[in-house]
């Protein structure tokens, strides 16, 4: 399996922010996006995961293949934490959550309501959220926001042996996670450029 | 799908919210017609009906804009928007969880709120099976005011004057069920017309309503 | 040769429209000024209704534009959906107000009209009813507008709501006949205006209908493309924020 992303433009409001992003991620590998804030790497994620349209560009993988994860965990604080894992699995018809559990080390949490958890435990809920999609392209977008250190490794873990199952990861971060695996790629590169026209078309650029 | 399902009217349950505060809307519109009209009981079983079906409606609206707005807040929506479930079942059964919790109550509830609004004795059959048959519709046509604007802050002033409008038919045949019930007509045709809207409404608009959710996701 | 999806181009819509609409303004000034004074002015008195009847040259236009209107921002909505031109989508947008204020005129003048005929303002006449309502989707409609900031969202989520709207518009003025036939016995307050109106009133009241119909053009010409330049001008500052 492998990731073949080719002149991939992505827009925001409306505006070009990235184009001509091309990469290529094969199994085993994870792609780390750089860049300053703003430059667009969570519009390129969340095209990457398919929830919004590119302007023009290739993406080999079907969305089918990609489990996203953003700054937000999609957690309910009312259902217990085994609860909210219980549903994603279900959703996504694995029926699997222990293996998600150990690895994230929830267990002494499993019957917790998950509005009582600490903001790194939340953030270790919603990763674990991962295990329980069983696809094989994980979409991460600031994935260690609130997580201390010994959590930051746990998830470094979690990524490698997901990485050596075969899986890809595309991530935004600014933590190094010790990963040898890694690639970086600088979006700098990539940023949208037009020049201003007095004879403006359809997007009104 | 089951799994969405399940999980919102877990939700609804936990939460309170669902339930809970429909009834007690509906209830409290109930307590404050009599003082609005006075307590003659002809009168009060003469607009019965309508009252009963008003009520239904605004206990109905109150609740709507919970339907995606948590989700979206808390980003469950994007996950679900990503994973393999259609994204016109995610409305489904969320219409399906939003009747379940609040127009369901109302429709085995209304006999006793009918009793509070003396309805005659003829009309309690009516008014149950037109709840019944229309508060899917009321469900289901709130979904979509949901999704539209499901990404506005404070959307909810909005989200009324959206649905409001779109209720009118549901409301007019529903009353007028109700209405034909007490004065002993037959009701068969505003039934029917009551039925067909739940029935196509509930096949037709998820697709809007997961149309317009895309656009608001991206 | 030429397509009319030319003028989708916004620059090919705004020099084309400015042309144009001189002409199309002095028109509609031309049939609305000739056709209300005809009307007003030059026809007999009905024998029944004496001089009311003449408020018939505003209403029954606004009426008809007040439809028509939602009717014109429909196709523009559905041009929008399958092609993506926005030039539609602003053209829909600038309709939207003028049919707004194209109903309450003939809610207005309705209530004007009904008070000497039938002795009260307003009545659940089903027609009265309707254009009520259709009211009431124009305010959501324009309401839904103003509250997306993002252009192209707010296009896209009017558009179906148009469309949406549109089925259950139709559905509610066939339920209100329906409820309103519950009610009284009869159409007894609906006029059909039509059948017994003779052709010395009917041909200056076609007059008038052109020259709202021009207006309307006209007014959705200066709107469109002021929403055209408004949008540019969005464009080009989000651009240079973002530097």
């Amino acid at each position: 399996m492998e990731l073949v992303v080719q002149d991939l433009s992505v827009a925001r409001g409306g505006l070009p922010v990235l184009s001509g992003v091309s990469f290529s991620v094969s199994q085993g590998q994870a792609l780390v996006l750089r860049g300053p804030n703003g430059i667009g790497k969570t519009t390129l994620l969340r095209t990457l995961a398919g929830l919004q349209p590119a302007l023009s560009g290739n993406i080999s993988l079907d969305r089918e293949a990609m489990a996203y994860a953003a700054h937000i965990d999609g957690i309910k604080s009312t259902l217990t934490v085994e609860e909210n894992l219980n549903f994603w699995a279900d959703v996504f018809e694995l029926n699997e959550i222990e293996h998600a559990i150990a690895c994230f080390e929830l267990g002494s949490l499993r019957s917790r309501p998950a509005g009582l958890l600490s903001a790194g435990q939340k953030r270790r809920l919603g990763l674990a959220r991962l295990l329980v999609t069983g696809r094989p392209v994980w979409i991460l977008d600031e994935p260690t926001v609130s997580l201390d250190q010994a959590a930051v490794a746990l998830f470094g873990a979690a990524v490698k042996a997901h990485l050596a199952q075969g899986g890809l990861a595309i991530m935004a971060t600014h933590i190094d996670l010790g990963l040898e695996e890694a690639l970086p790629l600088e979006l700098g590169q990539f940023r949208a450029r037009s020049t201003l026209a007095d004879n403006f078309d359809e997007a009104f650029l | 799908m089951m799994a969405l399902l399940r999980r919102d009217l877990t939700l609804a349950v936990r939460a309170g919210g669902g339930f809970g505060l429909g009834l007690s809307f509906f209830l409290i519109v109930v307590v404050l017609v009599p003082f609005g009209v006075g307590p003659e009981t002809a009168l009060l079983g003469r607009i019965a009906p309508g009252i009963l079906w008003v009520a239904a409606l605004l206990a109905c609206l109150l609740s709507l804009d919970r339907i995606f707005s948590l989700d979206f807040e808390d980003g469950s929506l994007d996950l679900l928007a990503t994973s393999p479930l259609p994204l016109e079942g995610v409305v489904a059964s969320k219409a399906v969880a939003h009747w379940l919790a609040t127009g369901l109550p109302l429709v085995i509830a209304a006999p006793v709120f009918a009793l509070l609004m003396s309805l005659p004795q003829e009309g309690y059959g009516p008014i149950v099976l037109s709840l019944l048959l229309g508060t899917p519709a009321l469900s289901v046509i709130g979904a979509f005011g949901a999704a539209l604007t499901v990404g506005i802050k404070r959307g909810g002033l909005l989200l009324s004057l959206l649905v409001l409008p779109l209720y009118v038919p549901t409301l007019i045949f529903g009353a007028e069920v109700a209405r034909r019930g007490v004065e002993g007509q037959g009701y068969g045709p505003p039934l029917l017309m009551l039925a067909g809207i739940s029935f196509a409404a509930l096949a037709l608009l998820p697709f809007a309503s997961a149309a317009v959710l895309r656009v608001n996701l991206r | 040769m030429a397509s009319i999806w030319e003028y989708a181009n916004p620059l090919k819509f705004m020099r084309t429209t400015e042309r144009l609409l001189p002409v199309v303004a002095v028109a509609a000034a031309v049939c609305l000024i000739g056709g209300l004074i005809w009307g007003f002015f030059f026809t007999p008195d009905d024998f029944r209704q004496g001089s009311t009847v003449k408020i018939f040259y505003i209403h029954v236009p606004s009426a008809m534009m007040a439809i028509n209107i939602w009717g014109m921002m429909l196709v523009t909505s559905l041009i929008w959906l399958v092609r993506r031109h926005h030039v539609s989508a602003l053209a829909a947008r600038a309709a939207a107000p003028i049919g707004a204020v194209m109903t309450v005129i003939a809610l207005f003048t309705g209530a004007v009209w009904g008070q000497p005929m039938w002795g009260t303002w307003w009545a659940w006449d089903p027609r009265l009813t309707s254009f009520l309502i259709l009211f009431l989707f124009y305010l959501g409609y324009m309401a839904l507008w103003a509250a997306i900031e993002n252009d192209d969202t707010a296009a896209d989520l009017t558009s179906v709501l148009c469309l949406v709207g549109s089925v259950f518009a139709l559905l509610s003025r066939y339920a209100v006949n329906f409820w309103n036939q519950g009610l009284h016995q009869g159409a007894s307050l609906s006029l059909d205006k039509e059948e017994n109106v003779a052709d010395v009133f009917w041909y200056p009241a076609l007059v008038a209908i052109a020259g709202f119909v021009l207006l309307f053009v006209a007014l959705v010409i200066v709107r469109t493309n002021t929403e055209i330049r408004a949008r540019r001008t969005r464009a080009l500052l989000a651009r240079e924020r973002l530097g």
